[in-house]
């Protein structure tokens, strides 16, 4: 972290735009960095580096990636809700248009991989697909541009790119998780502990073996979802950032830098759709499985 | 603090090797599949998307640590 003074280094730089604005209680008796010592029974704030994150443990709030998320939400429904209003059955124009083709994509891709019977299942997709695909868009918007603003405004840290957040991903995750469990119980019953204790081996002496093997596969479905979304968007944005870093260089490093960021945010694009893309499908993959009674 | 970026190039230098592999087998299966049946290239295409997201998965979480550990860990 530097000093205040020091000028910046390469180093400060890519750490200050990999951190979250944090908010969260400092133990009593903590030394922040402009020298003040937390008074008795801690105290509320946004932490100002990365001791100061280690310190606030686990109950603190990434605010910048829950405003970013919840807003983009909003902005999803909202459209989402004006189009639908406005449908009608006259040939559509524009953006009702393109919300139509986006709904009719999202139902067939359910019903093609969809073998149960729940009403759920559509607009869940619809809203997965959508929603990522909105949080993982605002990491093509360049590095620098709202984190400045918001240091202007006089916030220090802003990631704009909610899904560079572990915990907004995972969060989503294990909320797929929960319905799969509440589903897989609702729909199988006791099916669902005989088919956790009976696979593969069908015998009654084999049951810790059998639940040791079926846990672990069910833990990695939600694990693999939530870190493979956040795993593709925070080595693009490291990247992103990588690049800006190199415009510091020199003026030599303008050309080159602009054109490389411009290159890889192109390539970022498809790879932003896929993964919005693969988090919906194996959603309804998911859920599918927790839906089959045989 | 030499042996953290060792670690981070195994990682991903490992994780490379495997996704390249993967994704080379499920393109040459569908230029494969495509030759023998060109109506359902378009579909055939899709799919392949979708597997290569899934096999990316390790190997980019392996590059997203790696690179955590490079940046911010060994400073």
């Amino acid at each position: 972290m530097a000093a205040a003074g020091q000028e910046q280094t390469v180093s400060d730089y890519i750490v200050h735009h990999l951190t979250n604005l944090t908010y969260g209680k400092l133990p009593e008796g903590f030394e922040r960095y402009d020298g003040e010592t937390v008074a008795a029974g801690g105290q509320w704030t946004f932490a100002h580096g990365a001791d100061e994150i280690a310190a606030m443990g686990f109950n603190a709030i990434h605010v910048d990636s829950l405003g970013w998320s919840i807003g983009l939400g909003v902005i999803f429904c909202a459209l989402f809700r004006w189009v639908a209003v406005r449908a009608s059955a006259d040939t559509p124009s524009g953006l009702i248009n393109f919300v139509e083709m986006v709904v009719e994509f999202i139902d067939t891709q359910v019903k093609d991989t969809f073998h149960g019977n729940n009403k759920l299942i559509a607009p869940l997709s619809l809203t997965i697909f959508v929603w990522v695909f909105l949080m993982n868009l605002m990491d093509l918007i360049p590095v620098d541009v709202v984190p400045e603003l918001m240091l202007m405004a006089g916030v220090e840290y802003q990631k704009i790119v909610p899904s560079t957040d572990p915990n907004i991903t995972m969060g989503m995750a294990i909320g797929v998780f929960a319905l799969m469990l509440f589903y897989s119980i609702k729909v199988k019953g006791f099916g669902f502990v005989k088919e956790l204790t009976m696979n593969p081996f069908n015998h009654w002496a084999f049951i810790p073996v059998n639940l040791f093997m079926e846990v672990v596969g069910l833990l990695a479905k939600p694990f693999s979802l939530g870190l493979r979304l956040f795993g593709n968007m925070y080595a693009g944005e490291m990247i992103f950032i990588l690049i800006a870093a190199l415009f510091s260089a020199g003026i030599v490093w303008l050309l080159p830098a602009a054109l490389l960021q411009i290159g890889w945010a192109i390539f970022h694009i498809l790879v932003i759709t896929l993964q919005a893309f693969i988090f919906m499908v194996l959603t309804i993959v998911y859920l599918s499985m927790a839906h089959e009674d045989h | 603090m030499e042996m953290i970026y060792i670690a981070a190039a195994i990682m991903m230098g490992l994780g490379g090797m495997g996704a390249a592999i993967g994704v080379g087998i499920l393109g040459g299966k569908l230029i494969e599949g495509s030759a023998r049946q060109p109506e359902l290239a378009s579909r055939l295409q899709g799919t392949f998307f979708l597997g290569a997201g899934l096999v990316d998965a390790i190997p980019i979480i392996g590059v997203g640590i790696a690179m955590y550990l490079i940046f911010v860990v060994a400073g």
